[in-house]
């Protein structure tokens, strides 16, 4: 096997909200085609790691890479447009579109096509089977006309991720998807994660250990604003602190 | 719930009703009790307050100081017949332009702001602009406003059209409204339209799906100030003047509620609703008693209370319910009530 370089690699990322250190010294790199998972306890600071990476905060400290490319600090918009994109983990929606509709606003064509007064989405059959697919490979088929504000939690949740795949990225930061979703639920979501590990490296913020372990090639454990431990999931397993954090629910930390 | 459902026709049905009544007003205005004036205001403010809608409505930007776009279109168009003789079109056009600054300058301060920020914002700088309108006296006439800006001919090379007959003037701003109204509904349901809505609905994820926010609202503002700048020059051919009034935060308020009170948030009409319903309040409870703003200020609390998406709301599931009633009917064999 030729080792090609990471597609991602986020090198000392360091973040403070006031005094409150809340990124340390952060290092992580995402293999092209991988499905990577991070853990760590409630506030250990995963979310705001994602925010650092996709845009939303800019580090005090430290670069981000992708595809070899500095993208550090840059705004949102732009990372999109590089092929990164993300889901949040408190939902956002386009609730007063339908789901069909979250789908075409988020793609590529329709964003470049905000000079086309005269280029009727609805009637455009090319994007709106466009978006119809992206909707299918989360299991959304036949809602395309509900609203989202109309749909049941767990859909909502798949949508979440759909909109984030319809810009077309490369890479795909997931926060905590299972969210909220019940054994079934979860399940359902490891077996759609599979599907789209084809397409798309994906990063997932995840509690439910036994679901990284069962999706990811590689974990990260952020705790402290730092990552204690890194491996495939057989070597986390075998790791001390992700043991007795496991036995101590790593949830209530 | 405004979104913009469906195929978009150049020309809806609602539309061609719109235009039907916007166009014969003049043939049956008289008969209504009504006169040619009061329809020049109506339409004019109308085109008000479609603009501004994209703004409210659709992207859900408060502006609680659009009057200075409308004012600086009018004292624009007046300043430009004085000095620059520069006739109907090209007034307007430079009423426009007017506006276009005056709100593209302002909407640079206000596109990275969101809620209560910005709406105090507006405010503020909208107060900038009436203190400017009553403090620079030499250019602006002060408190007294800009007087005696004849209507000129309208100039087409060959031939000219005499706008001194309200008749004439009203049909020139009947066309404007025709066209500004084609332009915004192709606007709102294009993917621009899409954009703005989504702004309006989650403005963090429409940046997380690559939109450029800040561009947006600024775009947006600007256009409806570029419009409100139209119509403010407008007004000015109107009235053959300009007053500083039409730029103070009442004035700005009242647009606000004019666009509330039809249904904005709810209809592409809406705004064209309010409007009519502020104007017939104006006039018919006018003439019944002075404190008439007190029973418009009363209408408009019961609308928010019982309607709160307005008239254009309240008509809507109207209709639905009518609907609703008539499969019921059907599915029920006709004959029964509930
Ligand atoms: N915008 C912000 N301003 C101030 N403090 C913040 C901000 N965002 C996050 N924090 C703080 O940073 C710390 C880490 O928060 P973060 O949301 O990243 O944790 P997390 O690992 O995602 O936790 P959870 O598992 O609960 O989602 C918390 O103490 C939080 O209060
Ligand atoms: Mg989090």
């Amino acid at each position: 096997m030729t080792e090609s370089p990471p597609l991602f690699v986020a090198e000392h990322l360091h973040k403070r909200f006031g005094d409150q250190v809340v990124l340390e010294d952060i290092n992580l790199s995402f293999n092209a085609g991988s499905i990577s998972g991070i853990m760590g306890p409630n506030g250990a600071g995963k979310s705001t790691c994602f925010n650092v990476l996709t845009g939303m905060y800019r580090p005090d400290g430290g670069s981000v890479f992708f595809d070899g490319e500095d993208v550090t600090g840059l705004a949102p918009e732009r990372i999109v447009e590089k092929g990164i994109s993300r889901s949040f983990q408190i939902m956002n929606l386009f609730d007063e579109f339908t789901a069909l509709e979250n789908i075409m606003v988020a793609t590529n064509r329709v964003r470049h096509g905000l000079h086309r007064p005269f280029w009727d989405l609805r009637a455009d059959s090319e994007i709106s089977h466009k978006a119809a697919e992206v909707l299918a490979m989360v299991g959304l088929t036949g809602l395309e006309n509900s609203l989202a504000s109309d749909m049941s939690y767990g859909q909502r949740r798949a949508l979440e991720i759909a909109v984030s795949l319809a810009t077309e990225p490369r890479i795909v930061f997931l926060d905590e998807p299972t969210q909220g979703l019940g054994a079934d639920g979860r399940a359902n979501l490891a077996d759609l994660i599979g599907t789209l590990q084809e397409k798309f490296t994906l990063v997932i913020i995840e509690h439910d250990m036994q679901f990284l372990f069962r999706l990811a090639n590689r974990i990260s454990v952020i705790h402290w604003g730092q990552i204690i431990a890194e491996g495939t999931p057989d070597e986390l397993k075998a790791n001390e602190w992700v043991r007795t954090s496991e036995l101590g629910k790593m949830t209530t930390c | 719930m405004l979104t913009t459902k469906g195929k978009a026709p150049i020309v809806s049905r609602q539309m061609l009703v719109f235009f039907a009544i916007l166009l014969s007003y003049p043939l049956w205005a008289d008969a209504a009790g009504l006169y040619e004036y009061l329809g020049i205001e109506i339409v004019i403010f109308i085109i008000y307050a479609l603009g501004f809608n994209l703004l409210l409505g659709y992207t859900g930007l408060p502006s609680f100081g659009h009057g200075a776009y409308f004012g600086v279109g009018a004292y624009g168009y007046g300043l430009a017949q004085l000095y620059l003789d520069a006739g109907f079109i090209p007034g307007l056009l430079l009423a426009m332009l007017a506006g276009t600054v005056a709100s593209g300058l302002v909407a640079l301060f206000l596109s990275h702001r969101r809620g209560i920020y910005f709406a105090l914002m507006t405010i503020a700088f909208g107060q900038v602009f009436w203190f400017l309108a009553i403090k620079l006296r030499g250019l602006t006439g002060g408190e007294d406003g800009l007087l005696n800006i004849f209507r000129p001919d309208i100039d087409f090379g060959l031939f000219q059209i005499s706008l001194k007959s309200n008749f004439a003037f009203y049909y020139a701003v009947a066309l404007i409204a025709v066209l500004v109204t084609l332009l915004l509904w192709r606007l709102v349901h294009s993917p621009f339209g899409m954009a703005i809505q989504a702004v309006r609905m989650n403005e963090t994820r429409a940046r997380f799906v690559g939109y450029q926010v800040w561009w947006i609202k600024w775009t947006v503002f600007t256009l409806s100030g570029a419009i409100a700048g139209l119509a403010g020059g407008l007004l000015n051919v109107a009235q053959e003047s300009a007053f500083p009034d039409t730029m103070s935060l009442h004035a700005s308020g009242l647009i606000v509620m004019m666009v509330l009170i039809g249904g904005g948030f709810v209809s592409f009409w809406g705004p064209v609703v309010g409007v009519i319903v502020y104007y017939l309040a104006r006039d018919l409870l006018g003439s019944i008693t002075e404190a008439w703003l007190l029973w418009y200020g009363l209408l408009f609390m019961a609308v928010m209370m019982f309607s709160p998406e307005g008239f254009a709301g309240g008509w809507g599931k109207l209709v639905a319910w009518v609907r609703r009633r008539k499969q019921g009917e059907v599915l029920m064999g006709g004959a029964q009530n509930d």
